[in-house]
């Protein structure tokens, strides 16, 4: 079985019979296995996923027409998305033996065009991590070199796309949950703008942050997931009644563009020399085709990280205060009573990152401490999305690396949280922002590990942004795989 | 900021958790590096700012006020730690003893 990167490449071979769904839910469970020691999925849907493919293969003997547009695409899912019937735990032990009731809106659309979901995936606790090493069933490794993080928080997702254990994952993204892992893993990682994907049936972290994105191979890939996932729905008021755009046929791309660096990133003293380089060779390659690229003055990178901690643990300490052991989740047997009951059972079950970001979200907003820190992020998060803003009136992209380094050892950084928070540096801007953000692929370092490199445009521009991102792997930057 | 034994208590009580002495140690060093990162802040001017609250540009998507996606008692129940079949059950609430 070759090792397909396009979606498009399985539907030839799918229309010329050299294969089938059967097959290729075959290979992908052999991928699993082989690769079962990076500990990518949290559970298997191997015969589920069998089934399913035989019901379409025989669907589209009956009628080559009746498959939808995912016919072919073998998908996994991040552990925080809802599907209907099966287990959802955001990696955490609150969550244990929980059953959706219902499947998110995003996950719904692709199953509608016939995806075919093979498993879910590893996750951070609660996706609150950047490692992966908060999970509850363990870390996940990276492909490249197994005693490195996969990243975090969606690295289950980022770990099956890059050892070619399924075509495309979903994951989500509150900080460079998407982005982070996949420069880490060699993948490409989208991030829409805030309200593009519904967030119905997506566990929530950070509310007014969280997205539901997509790792793959190719830029048309991630495009089709998108245009198919996006759109208003009645479910989540948050999302957008925009129309989504056809993305996965509009990607040629021949204009020059205008292309912002901000200097304070590119020259960020966390940034590694080799990373930085790599992106400096890169901004020279494109100002050879003729774009203009530009270094820009941004004060505000250094407060992003700080006002982003304040604001996600706010969001997190109230939205997970549903976890109560009550009516769903872990319940101690230790309790006496009912206050015991909920302290007890939310301190069994909550991990040691998800109740320090609790804690220190419950700080934020307590009285006496509000205006303070709250009150003081949100507006600090105005500055900084006015400043993003205005860049996008002079230019169509920015330009920055997707982390400040690759994928560190596992075990080093957990204990740590400082170090580990400003690690998100170049990721959390889009987030704040609320504007799409895509991860590409850079080539190695010389430590055999891949590099990241992210472009962020104005919100809803998903279109450009997806584009130029296909331009940029085809003629600056070719994926090698 | 200082981070003492008795905010870490307040905040677990507030948050409904019980942390271990080792856990309370640890969270009192790590909330206070955090928060001294979060210092930074400080030094922005933001008179006149308006908080930034919802990053949606659409407000009041209205929909009819129907009930819809409703669950069936059982798959309300599915869940549950400890049920009857008909309700969830919890610990006693109230102590007679009192």
């Amino acid at each position: 079985m070759p090792r397909y990167s396009t979606l498009s490449s399985i539907q030839a071979d799918l229309r010329a019979g050299t294969t089938s769904c059967v097959a290729l839910v075959d290979h992908y469970l052999q991928q699993i296995e082989e690769h079962q020691q990076l500990n990518a999925y949290v559970e298997v849907f191997a015969a589920e996923a069998r089934a399913k493919a035989k019901v379409l293969d025989d669907k589209y003997q009956s009628d080559a027409s009746s498959v939808g547009r995912l016919f072919g695409a073998v998908i996994s899912i991040k552990d925080v998305l809802c599907y209907e019937g099966h287990g959802v735990t955001a990696a955490s032990k609150i969550l244990e033996g929980f059953e959706s009731l219902f499947s998110a809106t995003a996950v719904e659309r692709l199953l509608a065009e016939d995806a075919i979901i093979i498993g879910r995936t590893n996750c951070d606790e609660f996706a609150m991590g950047s490692t992966n090493e908060s999970s509850y069933y363990g870390v996940t490794k990276n492909a490249a070199d197994p005693s490195k993080v996969p990243g975090g928080s969606s690295g289950g997702s980022a770990v099956a796309v890059q050892a070619d254990t399924c075509l495309f994952s979903l994951g989500t993204d509150t900080g460079g949950s998407v982005r982070q892992p996949a420069a880490f893993c060699g993948v490409i990682g989208l991030k829409p703008s805030y309200g593009r994907v519904s967030r119905y049936g997506l566990l929530a972290y950070g509310s007014s942050f969280d997205q539901i994105g997509v790792f793959s191979h190719s830029v048309e890939d991630a495009a089709l997931c998108l245009e198919i996932m996006a759109g208003s729905d009645e479910f989540d008021a948050s999302t957008s009644t925009k129309e989504v755009p056809a993305y996965s046929q509009m990607l040629q791309f021949d204009k020059k563009s205008k292309i912002a660096y901000l200097g304070t990133a590119l020259h960020h003293p966390s940034l590694d020399p080799e990373v930085k380089a790599q992106c400096q060779a890169c901004i020279e390659k494109l100002k050879a085709e003729g774009h203009e690229v530009e270094e820009i003055d941004f004060d505000l990178l250094d407060y992003i990280i700080p006002a982003y901690y304040v604001l996600t643990t706010a969001e997190a300490s109230s939205n997970l205060s549903r976890y109560d052991g009550i009516r769903y989740g872990h319940r101690s047997q230790q309790a006496e009573n009912l206050l015991e009951t909920y302290q007890k059972s939310r301190t069994e079950g909550f991990g040691k990152e998800v109740k320090r970001r609790i804690m220190l979200g419950t700080f934020v907003l307590s009285a006496g401490y509000y205006d303070a820190y709250y009150s003081k992020a949100q507006k600090v998060r105005r500055l900084i999305q006015q400043k993003t803003f205005e860049i996008f009136e002079s230019y169509d992209y920015i330009l920055m690396p997707a982390a400040p380094g690759t994928a560190w050892d596992l075990g080093t950084q957990m204990d740590d949280p400082v170090a580990m928070y400003l690690a998100d540096i170049f990721t959390v801007q889009a987030n704040m922002v609320g504007i799409p953000g895509i991860s590409l692929p850079l080539g190695k370092h010389s430590n055999g590990l891949p590099i990241g490199i992210q472009f962020m445009t104005n919100r809803f521009k998903e279109a450009k942004l997806l584009a130029f991102s296909n331009y940029f792997v085809n003629k600056i930057a070719p994926i090698e795989e | 900021m200082k981070v003492d034994k008795l905010l870490i208590s307040k905040l677990e009580k507030l948050a409904r958790l019980e942390l271990s002495g080792e856990e309370r140690e640890g969270l009192t060093k790590d909330l206070s590096s955090i928060l001294e990162m979060v210092e930074k802040l400080q030094e922005l001017d933001t008179e006149g700012v308006d908080p930034l609250v919802y990053i949606n540009e659409e407000v009041n998507i209205l929909r009819s006020d129907q009930m819809d996606k409703q669950l069936s008692q059982k798959d309300a129940l599915k869940n549950a730690p400890d049920q009857d079949g008909t309700f969830f059950r919890v610990p006693k609430v109230i102590n007679l003893k009192k």
